[in-house]
Order: C-alpha cells, then structure tokens, then sequence
C-alpha cells in the first residue's frame, strides 16, 4: 500500500474501509457502544493519558471491540491520575485510578470484554461530569 | 509535561471548556528565525481582562472539583525557560489565542513530540469541534482541518481507530 499524504490519498481510502466500518456498526449501534473516557486535564496527562489512550484505541481497533474511546477533563481525583471512566451500555459508569498502559488493556479484557471487577476502582456516589452539570 | 505536543493536548481542553466551535493550532518552526511558536486560537467565550492577567497563576482556576489549575503556568514556566514567552489574547465573546514561543535551538526547549498523534487525539475525541492545524516551516506550510477530512472521507466517522490511523498516518507525512 503507498503512504498516505494527502486528502486525495485518503479520499481513495475510503471505500475500503466503508466496508470495514459498516461490517462493525451493523452489530453494534451508537447506544449499544461502550464509552470510555480517559481523563485529559493538565493531571492526566502529566502522568500519562496520552499513551493510555494510546493504547487504548490500538486495542479496540485490534480485536475490532464495541468501544468508543474519548476525552474528558479533570474529574477532581488528580492524585489517581491517569484515571478512565468506563461506560458499559446498562451498567453505571466505572472510574479506575492509576491506569497505565498495562492496566487499561487488563480493563478492557477483564471488566469491558468478560464483566470481571478490577482493584482500583475509585468509588463514591460517582456521577459522570454531564450529569453533575 | 513532557513535550510540546502535550502542552497543545491540554491548552486545547481549555477551547473546548470555553465552548469552542472552531479551534486554530498553529505550529510555526523556523530555522531563520530561531523560533518555536505555538499558538492556539478559539471562537469560545473568551475572558475579561482582569481574568487574563490572573490565568497564569497556579491559584486561579475556573474549576470547582479542585483549587489549582496548572495548564497555563506550565506552559509559560516552558516557554520562559526557554528563552521565550506566553501571550494570552482575548475577547469576552469573541474568543481566545494563546500564544507560547520558544527560542528553537535553546537548551532548555522541550521537545515537540508527537504532534500528529495529539491532532488526531483531539479530532477523535471532539468530531463536533472543527480543529484546525497548520503546520509552518521556513519551506513548508500544511494545514488541514475537521472539516476538509470530513469531506474527504465523506461521512466516515472520525473517531474510529482505523480512520484514526489513517489521518495519522496522512497529517505526520507531511509535519
């Protein structure tokens, strides 16, 4: 495959990967995704969100897995910094502390793909950051 | 932090926080000019001036889950480190430029990092924002936006890993 390096390039990408994408959204709808929110204030990605979420998004794409991986901001627990707030369509949102590189794939293996609890989950009446808005 | 693309990751949240529709990252290296600039502009609500003087202490924050907001000292502490400086623009309702330059062959400047991957983080993150990037060099000018890739890639969604991919692989050929 040559290198893609301009819009055209990935214009003649696309209908490749439409195939890909639709295959993956027929089974899963928009409400059925699971949301996983990596935390990304100053906090987070000091101690190092960036190659969590990094990480994050080559092991969805890797096992092709129902899981829409995005941003939020400072939840208030920067002392468990990197921290990430799982989403399962049902249940109520999960935050694990100290997530590394190792520990979000253990998430995703564990809690998202086999519904196993994990240690270092961060408990109180947690509410997600729309709700308290 | 530990390189620049970091700093643009988290000045960009504070866009985002600021209800931003359109955010404007430009990256400008010269050689010539011995300079290292990033700024970053918004259509967000902006800030009194009395808020711009107070934003790069530590102790000011807009946040109520904590009393310390660390973004911008951060970034200034780089720049003036490095043989450079912030500047803050802004205009209540009209938006936001943060400005941050550092001398390009100072010591102390760190690292650019990887500034493709931070795009395609924030573009993957926030589809509904149009992010802009523009990327400068004395030879070299590429810019690419939400917008011009939703076009081009006609509908797919932008948050998808393998189209992540592909952006990535398309915006750091050319930075």
């Amino acid at each position: 495959m040559n290198k893609i390096k301009s819009l055209d390039d990935l214009r003649k990408m696309k209908q490749s990967l439409k195939s890909d994408i639709s295959i993956r959204e027929k089974s899963d709808k928009a409400e059925e995704m699971v949301r996983v929110r990596v935390a990304m204030a100053t906090c987070g990605i000091a101690a190092g969100a960036r190659e969590v979420m990094n990480t994050l998004l080559r092991k969805v794409e890797q096992d092709s897995l129902p899981v829409v991986v995005t941003q939020g901001g400072c939840m208030g627990y920067c002392y468990a910094e990197p921290t990430i707030e799982v989403a399962v369509p049902g249940k109520d949102p999960v935050v694990f502390s100290h997530v590394d590189s190792a520990r979000a794939l253990e998430i995703v293996d564990k809690y998202i793909v086999k519904g196993e609890l994990i240690d270092g989950i961060i408990p109180v009446n947690y509410q997600t950051i729309q709700e308290k808005l | 932090m530990n390189d620049l693309a970091m700093h643009i990751l988290d000045i960009v949240q504070n866009s985002i926080s600021a209800g931003a529709k359109n955010i404007w990252i430009e990256v400008l290296v010269s050689i010539v000019r011995d300079l290292l600039s990033i700024s970053v502009r918004d259509d967000g609500k902006g800030m009194t001036p009395e808020m711009v003087a107070k934003v790069t202490d530590p102790y000011c924050t807009t946040r109520t889950t904590r009393k310390v907001g660390l973004g911008l000292p951060l970034l200034r502490q780089g720049a003036e480190q490095a043989g450079g400086s912030l500047s803050i623009d802004s205009t209540v309702g009209v938006g936001t430029t943060v400005k941050a330059e550092y001398g390009l062959s100072h010591i102390d400047r760190p690292p650019m990092g990887d500034l493709a991957n931070a795009y395609v983080l924030l573009l993957g993150a926030n589809p509904k924002i149009n992010i802009t990037l523009h990327y400068i060099t004395d030879e070299n000018d590429f810019s690419i936006s939400t917008r011009e890739l939703d076009e081009a890639l006609d509908g797919l969604p932008l948050n998808d890993p393998q189209v992540m991919n592909l952006i990535y692989e398309m915006v750091s050929s050319n930075i």
